[in-house]
């Protein structure tokens, strides 16, 4: 039995010895650990640690080559998630599962066995988020929520099945500080009636605040059980990689010249769902990293489309160094040396069905040399993709291996380095460690501070808080396509940023 | 009880397996089909499929392999570019047609002029006929986003009448005694699209196709715009990150298609064909649509399935005249393996399962 694990009469869910084999992969092995009613248990754990099979395995998505597991002292062996939510499991996934053209309460009928009649429904949902805490309106499209809103429709749809345990995967990756509160608050409410709560997350200070006890995974074993309030974040982050984290380290840098202009970029909305730009003006300088901030939904993938060249705008908008690329697609920004990474790792950054070795042809085809007049280099694209991998520690079998194949932390390194190594002038990147493993991320954004170091400018557009104040010299917010005036990053609290940003336009706010 | 799982890989082996299920489905259901209407069901399956090579008719038939395989895998070698990236012409017959008018049309000016280049100039009017025609469905999905899909298809009808109207009308042969139809380019030598190799079948048609299955091999492999194509077909916004606009993919994969499907008109019209009449469109531009998705999308692929194809054409005619099968026998058949191999294709996505129960 692993050290610290605590297997009294109260646990909820109880899981002994659970092994699981990929072919080449051992993900789970020898997993034991227990969860308590009344208790908020962290996961912990890198990309590839083996959290996400575990969790399946608890949800029935994949069945456990041996050991056991117990719900409420019974047997647990789901054939399928409708057999485990039967049981009382409830899961709330990282990305949702929710149709935009739908209300909130069809959203959520489409999600049971047996929906009730549509006032029954609708009356109960309003009972469910007036009881925890959850703003949330029935007969709203599911177009017009945010982040956090449309987290809510999943967590009720999950609360109506009154779960014995409720799992969360990196739940709080798309929300402002402010609504991470709400959910905590709302989660704590949860416990105290008597539900589980496994917390899948990477973010180690919410774990500290707010989880009753951690298990920590590495390689597909527990390695430790502990309570996080008694650790550091610091201490923490070596359990889950297995040694020292190298703090990250911003020396060295000295800003120069202006390399890139935006000036009054203004861009209609590109969709139905889309955010126009209005009037984006910023300056970036050379070893200058400037964070953007805000809410996803708010400009951000027009921005980097713009940025990109995927998207052109109107003549003298976008100037690097001087030269107008306003005009200029993706390649011939990429020439001219402003490259970009977008938020989607999966079918943007990436085409999940091609190589690695393929995926490098995307972006890194004339910087590079991998392509000339018109003819694929494959032998040099593959030395490129196997540079990458080496340069980028992407944990994966070689170039041959397709992109979908890699965890989310492999593929962004993967997708970063990819456009690093290809030394641009200016790199603008969008939610650069979005889902990705403690490990995985600070890789990443070392190599932008290094980036910046070497002379290059770097924008990173990101929701996550701490990472802005953590790389960027300089901070603005982005809201409703509007971009504010940027700040000096030194100095400024997590708290003045949760407020410039999501208190400045109208959040709801916690009805207790 | 057995059920479906999704596969996470394909296994290689199955991308060359299911065309093969598809074709022993099809001969297997083709059998029974005959069995009920109370033919031999072996005798039938061996007529199609066999004789036309190594029966005691085969001199006859073998080299109508080529002339009915070349068609198709020009159609098909240009179609299977733009359905790897997403693009979905449906009217490479209205292509065909509209490229043996025009290509016709060189010829029917020039007569009776003497000289080599008259046939090039059939066949860059051909091909420029197909691609203006398929141009239309580019520009109409650039423009106002309509589906390419309908577009192409409903210009095949248009195309039809244009021909009727051609055979009836601007292009009837002054002395052909009243009768609908063009002059006989077969009879007029510089237009005309002659066996090259005695007893091969093979005519200029046949070099175009094998032309095109080397060089869309080249374009999709090696080339950084198939690399663009295959990406739009599985990630059009990868695709766009790279640098592909779209617009210009939508126009390349149509006017490819299209001009392709023209030539291939041509060579019939100056060749096999003899002569612009109603009936110019004799279905290749469908069936090629079954030769791209039977070959795998892949031009290797795409030379077998249109051999395989071509059987299925000179079979079901010989099957009519030795057996009395009736005429559609032959759509039966293409219809037949068009379904097996999409319903088999489910096996590249999903595996088959027994159910457990919870």
């Amino acid at each position: 039995m692993t050290k610290g694990t605590n297997l009294t009469d109260a646990a909820v869910f109880r899981a002994q010895g659970i092994g699981k084999s990929y072919p080449g992969v051992r993900a789970n092995d020898d997993v034991s650990f227990s969860v308590e009613a009344g208790e908020i248990h962290a996961l912990l754990g890198e990309n590839g640690a083996g959290k996400s099979t575990l969790v399946k395995m608890i949800y029935g998505l994949v069945r456990p080559d041996d050991g056991e597991m117990t719900l409420n002292g019974q047997p647990h062996q789901p054939a399928d998630p409708r057999a485990a939510r039967a049981a009382g499991v409830a899961m709330v996934f990282q990305h949702f599962s929710l149709f935009d053209a739908l209300t909130v309460a069809e959203n959520i009928a489409l999600g049971m066995e047996n929906p009730p009649h549509r006032h029954a429904l609708s009356a109960r949902i309003a009972q469910v988020s007036q009881d925890f805490g959850l703003p949330l309106n029935p007969a709203r499209r599911v177009v017009t929520l945010s982040a956090g809103e449309r987290q809510r429709v999943e967590i009720i749809r999950c609360l109506l099945q009154n779960p014995r345990l409720l799992i969360m995967d990196e739940p709080t990756s798309v929300l402002t500080p402010q609504e991470a509160e709400l959910l905590f608050a709302t989660l704590r409410k949860l416990a105290d009636g008597g539900t589980a709560i496994l917390y899948i997350s990477h973010k180690l200070d919410e774990i500290r605040a707010h989880c009753d006890r951690a298990t920590i995974l590495r390689h597909g074993r527990v390695v430790d059980s502990c309570d996080p309030r008694a650790h550091s974040a610091r201490t923490l982050a070596a359990m889950m990689v297995g040694g020292e984290m190298r703090p990250i380290d911003r020396s060295g840098r000295r800003t120069g010249e202006v390399l890139l202009q935006v000036r009054a970029l203004s861009q209609p909305a590109p969709t139905a769902e889309g955010t126009a730009l209005k009037g984006v003006t910023l300056t970036l300088r050379a070893g200058e990293i400037l964070g953007i901030g805000g809410v996803a939904g708010n400009g951000q993938d027009e921005l980097l489309a713009a940025l990109s060249g995927e998207v052109r705008s109107a003549p003298g908008t976008v100037l690097l160094e001087g030269a107008d690329l306003s005009r200029l697609g993706p390649e011939g920004r990429r020439v001219a040396g402003l490259l970009a990474a977008p938020e989607d790792r999966l079918g943007h950054a990436a085409v999940p069905d091609f190589s690695l070795t393929d995926n490098t042809l995307l972006t890194a085809g004339a910087r590079k040399g991998l392509v000339r007049k018109g003819l694929i280099d494959r032998p040099a694209a593959r030395a490129y993709a196997a540079d990458v991998i080496r340069a980028f520690d992407v944990r994966t079998p070689g170039p041959g291996t397709t992109a979908k194949a890699l965890s989310g932390g492999n593929l962004q390194k993967f997708v970063i380095g990819r456009e690093v190594m290809q030394t641009p002038r200016v790199l603008a990147v969008n939610q650069p460690t979005w889902g990705v493993d403690a490990g995985a991320a600070a890789a990443v954004r070392q190599s932008l501070l290094d980036l910046a170091r070497s002379g290059a400018g770097v924008i990173v557009i990101s929701q996550d808080l701490d990472e802005l104040l953590e790389l960027s010299d300089r901070f603005c917010a982005l809201n409703e396509g509007r971009l504010s005036d940027p700040v000096t990053t030194e100095g400024l609290t997590l708290d003045r940023i949760g407020l410039m940003l999501g208190g400045a336009h109208g959040m709801e706010v916690a009805h207790p | 009880m057995i059920r479906l799982v999704p596969r996470t890989e394909t296994p290689a082996l199955l991308q060359v397996a299911i065309p093969l299920l598809a074709v022993l489905a099809t001969m297997l259901a083709g059998g029974i089909l005959f069995g009920v209407m109370g033919y031999d069901p072996v005798a039938a399956i061996k007529t199609i499929f066999w004789d036309p090579l190594f029966g005691p008719a085969a001199s006859y038939s073998r080299p109508q392999l080529l002339v009915k395989a070349a068609p198709l895998i020009l159609i098909a070698s240009g179609l299977a570019v733009g359905f790897r990236a997403g693009i979905w012409n449906i009217g490479a017959e209205g292509q065909y047609i509209v490229g043996a008018i025009t290509g016709a049309a060189v010829a029917l000016a020039a007569y009776p002029a003497q000289g080599m280049w008259i046939f090039p100039a059939m066949v860059v009017a051909g091909a420029a006929g197909g691609w203006a025609w398929g141009m239309v469905p580019a520009l109409l999905r650039n423009w106002f986003g309509a589906s390419e899909i309908l577009v192409s298809l409903m210009l095949v009808y248009v195309a039809q009448r244009i021909a009727a109207w051609m055979a009836f009308g601007p292009m009837k042969n002054p002395e052909g005694f009243g009768f609908p139809g063009s002059r006989n380019l077969q009879q007029y030598p510089p237009a005309s699209n002659p066996e090259l190799v005695a007893g091969t079948g093979a005519h200029w048609g046949v070099v175009a196709a094998a032309a095109a299955v080397l060089a869309t091999w080249f374009l999709m492999s090696r080339h950084i715009r198939g690399f663009h194509l295959r990406a739009a077909g599985l990630a059009p916004r990868a695709a766009r990150f790279a640098g592909v606009r779209p617009e210009t993919l939508v126009a390349f994969c149509l006017g490819l298609s299209g001009a392709l499907a023209g030539m291939a008109g041509l060579f019939e019209v100056a060749g096999p064909a003899g002569q612009i009449t109603d009936k110019v469109g004799v279905g290749y531009g469908f069936t090629a649509i079954i030769v791209a998705f039977l070959g795998r999308l892949h031009p290797v692929g795409i030379l077998l399935a249109g051999l395989l194809l071509a059987l299925t054409y000179i079979g079901g005619e010989l099957a009519q005249l030795t057996m009395n099968l009736p005429a559609a026998t032959v759509q039966v058949f293409q219809g037949m393996l068009l379904f097996f191999l999409l319903g088999f294709d489910l096996l590249t996505r999903y595996r088959i399962a027994r159910r457990i129960t919870a």
